[in-house]
């Protein structure tokens, strides 16, 4: 899918919506004979990949499964360290599967807050007068869009970087956050947007844009 | 392709038949450890209302906040990283040598990504007439309190091409 993800950023600058569409994440799994010669750490609640880049196994990537099996944070399934259970040869040889760590819950907040405190400082670092703030943000693997409104609440988009008609798609948004969201009389301001209209006018707003490449004027 | 600055509003002349004009406003160095190595500027409209060292802080920081947020968002391993960003009035090039030297460049929206030419600033090129720029690259000792880097700014006014030599200040 060519829009990876949507975020929906308050005045304030919390995240009150966020859509994942499916990304093809870079994965790669392999089995393994004792020793292992990768270097592990454990970074926050995960393991992560700090030394022995190869065959497709980078450095930040984190271990996803064992054997299989999906990790439960720092731990196997059967509640086993996962360090400690990769230090013992009696386990191998083990088939470990690593890839690009998801994004917790958390993770997303901060960054949709990190990301509002940017887009203030792109616009006052400005040397032409009455810039906005950053509205496109390109890399080589994504590019981010972002649309603010006069009420302070931002869109932005993930999309690949060849993708079209995003602008028309942030527009198009708007709309439906006005029809679903803020004419839902049980939708409080500023609040985590729960509202199963929103949603599913959002997803196939997504769909039209992947399918068509941009919004006609009937749309 | 060799790049010649003006000073003024029509910055940078890729191709002299299409004629096109786009403006550059401003250029900073920055070193791995977030220290301002040079700092131009061409055609500002707007200060940013604080002092020149709390602006250069407040750009590495944006720029390491950036980079930070990139590596976390992004759904495929990078291999370039951040590029560019723009707002409604201009757009800011980024590049970042493996040694963590940083070239940071505000133009006008008109300019397409010239990461060439971020990296011709940073290693000197060769001159308009063709005579091999012998100085060596940008250098940098690790005490801040050296700057071992001048560029040379009154070139860029004669319209020459950027030169970077090793000096001390």
């Amino acid at each position: 899918m060519a829009i990876f993800s949507v975020y929906v950023v308050n005045k304030a600058g919390g995240l009150i919506y966020q859509y994942d569409s499916y990304t093809p994440r870079a994965e790669a799994e392999k089995t393994f004979s004792f020793p292992l010669d990768i270097v592990l750490k454990a970074h926050d609640e995960r393991i992560l990949v700090s030394f022995g880049q190869r065959d497709g196994i980078r450095v930040g990537h984190a271990v996803l499964s064992i054997n299989g099996v999906d990790l439960n944070g720092r731990c196997t399934a059967d509640g086993k360290d996962v360090i400690e259970y990769l230090k013992d040869p009696v386990n191998y040889p083990v088939s470990i599967r690593f890839g690009r760590p998801r994004l917790s819950s958390n993770e997303k907040l901060m960054l949709a807050s990190m990301f509002h405190s940017l887009f203030a400082i792109g616009s006052q670092l400005s040397p032409e007068v009455g810039s906005s703030g950053i509205e496109m943000l390109e890399t080589d693997t994504f590019k981010l869009h972002c649309y603010q409104t006069l009420t302070g609440i931002k869109f932005i988009i993930l999309a690949d970087p060849r993708q079209t008609g995003i602008d028309s798609l942030l527009r198009k948004i708007y709309e439906i956050y006005s029809d679903f969201a803020l004419k839902n009389p049980f939708y409080s301001l500023e609040m985590p947007i729960r509202c199963e209209l929103f949603d599913q006018n959002l997803k196939l707003a997504l769909e039209v844009v992947e399918k068509a490449g941009t919004f006609g004027p009937g749309s | 392709m060799i790049i010649s600055m003006k000073h003024g509003t029509p910055g940078l002349n890729e191709n002299k038949n299409t004629a096109r004009t786009m403006t550059v406003h401003n250029l900073y160095l920055f070193d791995r450890n977030g220290a301002c190595l040079h700092y131009s500027e061409w055609n500002r409209k707007k200060q940013a209302g604080i002092s020149k060292d709390e602006e250069y802080k407040l750009m590495y920081g944006m720029l390491f906040s950036i980079r930070s947020f990139v590596n976390k968002m992004s759904p495929l391993d990078m291999k370039d990283g951040f590029l560019t960003f723009q707002t409604s009035k201009y757009k800011l090039h980024y590049y970042e040598t493996p040694s963590g030297v940083k070239v940071v460049m505000n133009t006008d929206l008109g300019v397409p990504n010239c990461r060439d030419t971020l990296h011709q600033i940073y290693s000197g090129g060769e001159d308009l007439h063709g005579v091999h720029c012998e100085e060596p690259p940008v250098q940098y000792e690790r005490s801040h309190s050296e700057r071992s880097v001048l560029l040379q700014a009154g070139q860029l006014r004669q319209g020459a091409p950027l030169l970077l030599s090793p000096g001390r200040l």
